[in-house]
């Protein structure tokens, strides 16, 4: 498979920096998205795939600072460039829904009005233009009678109507990369499945990438063609959805597996595994999965695993004890 | 009997802990204070204030009261460092001895608001129901009025003197210690350790005063600093309109109002009283903040 | 919204029977006979018996009460023991003035306050934020009269900008504004800037960044307006020490308001014109603080209901 590569992030570190030291929130990540592709990230909260994601538009908070790496869209590199240029990325090119469709829209402005505004930013639109646009959207994400839902403030909608609204925000420039941060985490279960199938569909027509962070291994299974797992701002293990879900080669993905069907009764955060992700401002010799690692031996201590790739380039681990194991490769789609 | 026992025990012990994390959090709170610069800075003034009002008469260099005709008016000099008043009164020894006045008029004032709304704040919400309700009723009327506006009905009834300005002023501080008392006190009710000590038969007062008021100092000693200042401020306004302290006291207000008739003649009458009361009211300001961040760190944006 | 409407009045409605029972109550502990005083030194004892019965002064304190609530409903406030005119009289010429003073101050209090707290919170821990925040330290902490003497000796006596007191044309009013506006902006700034930094971490903020929103509209359309509303309730609760102050400052800049007829009154012993003046400027502020209730509920409205 030829595919157009929109979005790629090579060796990119965001730090930390303050009085107790270094946090290497994102500590060398490489990601590959392809056009109309999704990509998930998954890992418990604090392995860094939220920062990732800011990294990307470069809005990481203070004191977090992309120390090193680079991120093309387009081939184009994006960090370095100034808050001016960025400004007309974000929104436009790459675009991002959060979390939490309660907080993440603006209490005291219409919902109509929070999407033009960003139509007017980027396409030069002007009010009653925008205001049109804004509406379109609002249908194209299957909002009921949107001329009246454009004028309402967020505190009139539903969640899952304000995650639409979102959706339609982030749209709205035609992205050619759409980021959501965990974005079905807040709603229920059905309306949850609604978005996912919405986001399908509008990925298909508008053919964007999309990078989806989540903890939750269900919805990367439903939603996602390559996954990229995270554990303490790494990749440990980077592959194609159905590879990782039959053949998990990190213990950690392992892990996260076997807690996956206690995960579907109560919608917590993968807390499964025992322990928990180390600081990032705790300096690390070796692996550092270690302290919850089944099969860790003295050398994992000593020596910090790189992200070995699979001779067919299906899949990458890092892992120290990893043996390929030839029958499982074949037929793989390339990494 | 060995039941009852084993809950005595449990809860002389519980209050043991209680009293521990007591002695924990006031060596943290000692901590955040030293850390916090801008909250030292309030304390040190405020310290340097109550030792000018306890060494008063070694401090000054003249008699506040001595009238010295033939040196009215001066500026400041080396021989009389903030100048001397129409009368030739040395306005620096006015100054260190009014202290003592207007330092005291806050404190008493801020005291006595204290011991009246912490009591009606605790009755009202220890025991709840009716007395909750016409406590809170009558609170709501005084937080009503403003302050001010309050302290000149009572002194238009009792008449000008600086004894009523503290009365005055004491009676508009009583709402807002009495709102605190009340909603803390409702809290610390609610704690299992408060019916454990009941069922040992603590009558209602040990409990008021033994095991709940200690819980609730903290925010009260943080309303009680910043309540100073707005103390010592209207006390000085009071005084200033010639309905507190009267001719010749060195009361602060009572000087600056003095001051004001020489305002295009002898500004330093007016500026040197007022500074005074400026800086006190910073250094209380100050250090109040640093208590409340200190005693509670959640409030601290 | 009308429901709160219906249930805030209803609860104003005891709060101003309180207010007229305190303000009587504190009145009556007046020593000395008010008829003897309205009848003037050296009239004879009829002259001072007859007052008081025509004043219903031999009446039961309840009655008294009753008929001083029933007269204030229409507007008689009772007779000054100094001018012998009715007391509502003497109000409704004064009250204005304090009310100007307080408007303008008020508006002092909002933009200045605003706008360096705004100042603040862009660059937190900036110097021009440190500054500001001294500046506002310095605010709350001068004595307002004792600042309006100052300001009063730089900008008439040296400056001769304004003039020394009076209340005839907006230069009169520039000084007298400021000094009281300059502690409740003080406040205000404050409570902007926290606000604001508060308002900045949430998450739509980042939505808005997210978007591709410039700085300064993401500051001043989607932060200020967010960040205000807490700040309309300060401003609210200012103005009641604004109407207190005006009590300072009316004395210091000579102006005839309300204010300074009430301290006047005081000194004078006048006490029905002190009785009027406090309830007047006491339903003045329970109105006001009443509408900011509102108010805020209005703005406020969208993030309750979350």
């Amino acid at each position: 498979m030829a595919q157009e590569k929109v979005l790629e992030i090579n060796q990119l570190k965001t730090y930390f920096h303050t009085k107790r030291g270094i946090g290497k929130v994102v500590d060398g990540i490489d990601l590959t998205l392809h056009k109309g592709e999704t990509l998930g990230i998954v890992g418990e909260s604090g392995c860094g795939k939220s920062m990732t994601s800011l990294s990307v538009l470069q809005l990481v908070p203070d004191p977090g600072k992309i120390v090193e790496g680079s991120v093309r869209l387009n081939n184009e590199e994006l960090v370095g460039k100034s808050e001016k240029q960025m400004r007309n990325i974000r929104g436009n090119q790459i675009s991002m829904i959060f979390q939490e469709p309660m907080t993440s829209l603006n209490p005291v402005i219409s919902v109509g009005e929070q999407i033009a505004e960003t139509i007017r930013e980027h396409q030069g639109l002007n009010r009653k233009q925008a205001f049109q646009k804004s509406i379109e959207m609002l249908k194209l994400v299957g909002i009921p009678s949107p001329e009246k839902r454009a004028k309402q403030e967020p505190f009139q909608l539903s969640g899952g109507m304000r995650q639409r609204v979102m959706i339609a925000m982030a749209l709205a420039c035609n992205p050619e990369v759409l980021i959501a941060d965990e974005p079905t985490t807040a709603l229920d279960v059905t309306i949850q499945s609604q978005i996912l199938k919405l986001m399908k569909n509008l990925q298909k027509k508008l053919k964007m990438g999309i990078i989806f962070i989540t903890h939750d291994l269900g919805v990367v299974a439903e939603t996602c063609d390559r996954v990229a797992v995270m554990y303490a701002g790494e990749i440990v293990e980077y592959s194609t959805t159905e590879e990782l879900f039959r053949h998990p080669k990190h213990p950690y993905t392992k892990g996260l597996l076997q807690s996956l069907p206690k995960l579907y009764e109560d919608q917590e955060e993968l807390q499964a595994m025992e322990g928990s992700i180390p600081s990032p401002f705790k300096e690390h010799q070796g692996c550092k999965f270690t302290d919850r690692c089944p099969i860790a031996e003295d050398s994992c201590h000593q020596i910090h695993p790189d992200l070995k790739m699979s001779s067919d380039h299906s899949y990458q681990v890092r892992c120290l004890f990893y043996q390929e194991e030839k029958e499982l490769t074949k037929g793989m789609s390339s990494v | 009997m060995e039941a009852q026992l084993k809950t005595q025990q449990e809860a002389i012990s519980f209050d043991k802990l209680r009293k521990q994390q007591r002695i924990e959090r006031i060596e943290a709170f000692i901590n955040r204070m030293v850390r916090n610069k801008a909250a030292l800075v309030g304390g040190l003034i405020v310290l340097f204030y109550i030792v000018i009002a306890l060494f008063a008469p070694f401090l000054a260099p003249y008699d506040p009261f001595a009238i010295d005709l033939a040196n009215k008016l001066q500026a400041p000099s080396l021989e009389h460092w903030m100048g001397t008043d129409d009368k030739g009164r040395d306005i620096l020894s006015r100054i260190l001895y009014g202290s003592r006045l207007s330092m005291g008029v806050g404190v008493v004032a801020v005291l006595f608001g204290a011991i009246f709304g912490v009591i009606m704040g605790m009755a009202a919400g220890y025991y709840g129901g009716w007395i909750d309700s016409v406590i809170s009723r009558v609170l709501d009327i005084m937080l009503a009025f403003p302050g001010i506006l309050l302290a000149l009905a009572i002194i238009s009834a009792l008449g000008p003197s600086l004894f009523n300005v503290t009365v005055a002023v004491g009676v508009f501080s009583v709402p807002l210690f009495a709102r605190i008392a009340r909603g803390s006190t409702m809290e610390v009710r609610k704690l299992e350790y408060v019916d454990a000590i009941r069922s040992l038969g603590a009558n209602d007062g040990t409990i008021i005063f033994l095991h709940i008021l200690p819980n609730i100092l903290s925010p009260l000693i943080v309303q009680g600093t910043l309540r100073l200042a707005t103390a010592i401020l209207s006390a000085a306004g009071l005084s200033f309109l010639g309905l507190g302290a009267q001719p010749p006291s060195p009361e602060w207000g009572a000087m600056l109002s003095n001051g004001r008739d020489f305002i295009f003649s002898a500004p330093y009458m007016a500026i040197f009283p007022g500074l005074t009361i400026a800086l006190l009211v910073m250094g209380c300001n100050l250090f109040g903040d640093g208590l409340r961040d200190a005693l509670d760190p959640r409030m601290k944006s | 919204m009308l429901a709160f409407i219906t249930k805030r009045l209803a609860q104003t409605i005891p709060v101003i029977f309180g207010i007229t029972l305190v303000v009587f109550l504190i009145m009556q502990m007046v020593p000395g006979d008010s008829a003897q005083v309205l009848a003037g030194e050296g009239a004879s004892k009829e002259t001072i018996e007859n007052l008081r019965h025509n004043l219903g002064l031999d009446r039961p304190l309840y009655v008294q009460y009753f008929d001083s609530i029933a007269g204030l409903f229409q507007g008689d406030l009772g007779i000054s023991a100094k001018s012998h005119q009715p007391v509502i009289n003497e109000i409704t010429t004064r009250l204005p003035i304090s009310v100007e003073l307080a408007f303008y101050s008020t508006l002092i209090t909002i933009i200045l306050g605003m706008t360096a707290g705004i100042i603040s919170a862009v660059r937190p821990y900036s110097v021009s934020d440190m500054s500001v925040m001294v500046v506002a330290l310095l605010g709350i902490s001068f004595p307002s009269f004792w600042l309006g003497l100052i300001l009063m000796y730089i900008f008439s006596v040296e400056l001769q900008w304004f003039p020394v007191s009076g209340w005839d044309s907006v230069k009169h009013m520039i000084l007298p504004a400021f000094t009281l506006g300059a502690s409740g902006a003080a406040i205000v700034a404050r409570m902007t800037r926290s606000s604001m930094l508060e308002v900045v971490r949430q998450d739509y903020i980042r939505t808005a960044r997210a978007k591709g929103i410039r700085g300064y509209l993401v500051i001043y359309k989607h932060a200020l307006r967010n960040a205000l509303i807490p700040v309309i309730t300060v401003v609210g609760l200012q103005f009641g020490a604004l109407l207190g102050g005006t009590v300072l400052i009316e004395s210091v800049f000579a102006i005839n308001g309300l204010g300074r007829l009430i301290v006047e009154s005081i000194r004078m012993r006048d006490i029905p014109m002190v009785q009027g003046g406090i309830l007047v400027a006491s339903l003045v502020f329970v109105i006001v603080n009443l509408f900011v209730d509102i108010l805020y509920r209005f703005f406020n409205r969208r993030i309750d209901l979350n």
